[in-house]
């Protein structure tokens, strides 16, 4: 760089070419700030609505977006609230309402309500009313109670972990042998399981239903984890691509040393293979706890068994009109998964990169 | 090199032959290996995917209700007639097609623009909008379809106070049968987040010389975004668009939890896959069931079927696959 011969105006174009960088950088990055605050808004609405009561939301079609209620004192038992009065010497006092008149209503003192009454002159429906935040935490103490969260949560967790634990063996042992294994007519066989992956379910449902009619597993979580230990499209598809890169020096080491392919996976593969295993176990984990559409059918009529995706529907089909219980209870449904995305996020990503771009 | 080519001459011929018998031994054992570890997906794929592939195109012929199973009989073609007659069907193909209008060209559309964004070398930050960008996507269904439920509720959402305080009145998102299809993929918006993941690591994958190839012959941004960038991406964009074809012909969740599987407001939530499940789980009826779920198949593949032939006038394969 200090090689190229300066140009005549040297200081003056640096300055210009710094400036200008710096007002891409300021315009593209403050741009795609707002567009994040504009996409991640409905968490602040979720959120915000979830800890209100019925009146502060019906208040927040139009006034604050914040769970804001009157601020009172309680006088000789009655519920006096509190105005901001503006006073004739100029100043503004937040006074509490004793009574009301047209002409002319008299105040306290809301802090030494003894001192005395004070009148003033005016119309007290013009008063701005005091407000202080006032969030309803017992919201959530409802909606906990309302959907039953402890027993959704154990629903969910058993299905989610006996599943992690079928689609991780499944998928295991599937793509060790399309990773490493000589099988006549290979290719064609692994293009009709990736085939799979556009498959509508509807073509197989109708049948499989019925076959676990017949033999007395719908209203059981069976149809929701068993079919996971046959393996999945997406799993095998992401381990295999790892155990593919995964040196085949170690593995036929093993093997001169007289180990079965078995033990090779479990002693050479599985252990240079953490990463992408926790992935699987993610993956479905998090599928697991948002799938809604198998658990709907299956766990039918049956609500001591349903996970938390259906728990929360049929509770809010049933509590419609109460806003901030669906906003609590969705915020109850969205807390794991969000904070197991956060923890492990750099596995998740690169998850979704593989299956995405190298197929 | 002498000495092997000497050792293998000295060998002795049957030696040769045992090695050999013993390699194809070890490559037959290897073979049955490789059975054993695929078997459990092969067991799998022929009774979850085969076998009620091909029982749902009996149950088509047929008159099965799960409350009657003992009265199946074979009813002909009479399932498949009813398609031509069945108004619900055409109101589901229709809805769904209006859905699609939208949905689609957003599918291939915005994953790319946002990943342009991400991508940027003016953008301050890359991982941590990288992240925030991807997180909605990790909100299960049910939990983000009633979030913006009430983020498009007419009076009390946030939506439309916004539009409010620019002035302009806000729509009835929800309970009107025009402004529910926007209002459905404004939801279906929040999931972008998988799709501009996938196209942002394909755009940093492009190699950086043909940018600077391409900028020494004086192509501005623009033409390096058409020229360069597009092409190399166009994997990415099929992926995503054949994705999407397959999500709107399984589209379910959100209506029907919006909605509490009516199809309001006047059926103009009534996807193909809402009247699927009500013939078949709701009434029962899994005749007529399962030969809807051949139509969703059919229409399926044909959409599919086309993108894929057009594929190769329009997507880029730098190399051949390699499975």
């Amino acid at each position: 760089m200090a090689a190229v011969p300066a140009p005549q105006n040297q200081d003056f174009s640096v300055m210009s070419v710094q400036l200008r960088n710096f007002t891409a950088y300021a315009s593209v990055t403050l741009f795609t700030g707002l567009l994040l605050m504009l996409f991640l808004m409905p968490f602040l609405y979720m959120s915000l609505t979830s800890v209100k009561n019925r009146e502060q939301i019906i208040d927040s079609a139009r006034g604050s977006i914040l769970p804001m209620d009157n601020a009172s004192i309680t006088l000789d038992g009655a519920k006096l609230d509190i105005y901001n009065v503006p006073l004739p010497d100029g100043t503004t006092e937040q006074l509490a309402l004793l009574r009301a008149g047209r002409r002319e209503s008299v105040f306290v003192n809301p802090e030494t309500p003894e001192s005395g009454e004070i009148v003033w002159e005016g119309n007290w429906r013009q008063l701005a009313p005091v407000q202080i935040f006032s969030p309803q935490w017992d919201n959530f103490g409802e909606a906990w109670r309302g959907i039953r969260f402890p027993r959704l949560l154990g629903n969910t967790l058993t299905i989610a972990v006996v599943g992690v634990i079928g689609t991780l063996l499944s998928s295991i042992c599937v793509a060790y042998g399309f990773a490493r294994f000589p099988i006549p007519g290979k290719n064609i066989i692994f293009l009709v399981l990736i085939g799979t992956i556009i498959l509508p379910p509807q073509i197989t449902l109708v049948p499989t239903y019925a076959a676990f009619a017949a033999i007395g597993w719908t209203g059981t979580w069976l149809p929701l984890i068993v079919p996971h230990f046959f393996a999945n499209a997406y799993n095998v598809f992401l381990l295999r691509q790892y155990f593919r890169q995964l040196p085949k020096e170690l593995d036929e080491a093993a093997m001169i040393d007289g180990a079965s392919p078995l033990r090779v996976l479990v002693s050479v593969i599985i252990p240079q293979s953490w990463p992408v295993i926790t992935a699987v176990a993610l993956f479905h984990f998090v599928y697991a706890w948002n799938d809604y559409f198998a658990p709907l059918i299956y766990t039918l009529g049956k609500p001591e068994l349903q996970p938390i995706s259906v728990g929360i529907q049929a509770f809010n089909w049933v509590y419609d009109m109460q806003p901030h219980l669906i906003q609590a209870t969705s915020l109850m449904g969205l807390a794991l998964p969000v904070i197991i995305f956060f923890m492990s996020q750099r596995v998740f990503m690169r998850g979704v990169v593989v299956t995405g771009v190298e197929k | 090199m002498s000495v092997t080519n000497l050792a293998k001459a000295e060998s002795p011929p049957q030696a040769t032959g045992a090695v050999a018998t013993r390699r194809i031994s070890l490559q037959r054992q290897q073979q049955i290996w490789g059975w054993v570890f695929i078997a459990p997906w092969i067991i799998g794929f022929m009774v979850f995917t085969f076998l009620p592939i091909v029982a749902s195109l009996i149950f088509s012929f047929t008159n099965f209700r799960l409350t009657r199973p003992d009265e199946i009989a074979f009813v002909g073609f009479a399932n498949w007639a009813r398609l031509l007659t069945d108004p619900i069907l055409h109101t589901s193909i229709e809805v769904t097609m209006k859905f699609a209008v939208i949905a689609l060209p957003l599918s291939i559309i915005l994953p790319v623009a946002l990943a342009a964004l991400l991508n940027s070398p003016w953008l301050i930050g890359k991982p941590f909008f990288r992240t925030l960008f991807y997180m909605p996507y990790m909100v299960p269904i049910v939990s983000a379809t009633y979030i913006w439920g009430g983020m498009l509720n007419t009076e009390t959402g946030w939506i439309n106070r916004i539009l409010i305080s620019m002035g302009v009145p806000g729509p009835n998102w929800l309970y009107d049968a025009t402004w529910i299809y926007p209002a459905l993929n404004i939801i279906g918006l929040w999931g972008v987040g998988n799709a501009m993941l996938i196209t942002l690591a394909s755009m940093q994958g492009v190699p950086t010389e043909l940018y600077e190839a391409a900028r020494i012959d004086g192509a501005n941004a623009l033409a390096q975004f058409r020229k360069i960038t597009l092409p190399l991406i166009s994997p990415v964009i099929f992926y995503n668009l054949v994705l999407s074809i397959i999500g709107i012909f399984r589209y379910f969740e959100v209506p029907y939890i919006l909605k509490e599987g009516t199809g309001d407001p006047g059926n103009a939530t009534m996807f193909i896959n809402i009247h699927f499940y009500k013939t078949a789980f709701s009434f029962q009826d899994m005749g007529y069931g399962a030969t809807l779920a051949w139509v969703i198949f059919l229409m399926a593949f044909v959409a599919t079927l086309i993108v894929f032939l057009t594929s190769r006038y329009w997507v880029y394969y730098a190399t051949g696959d390699n499975f």
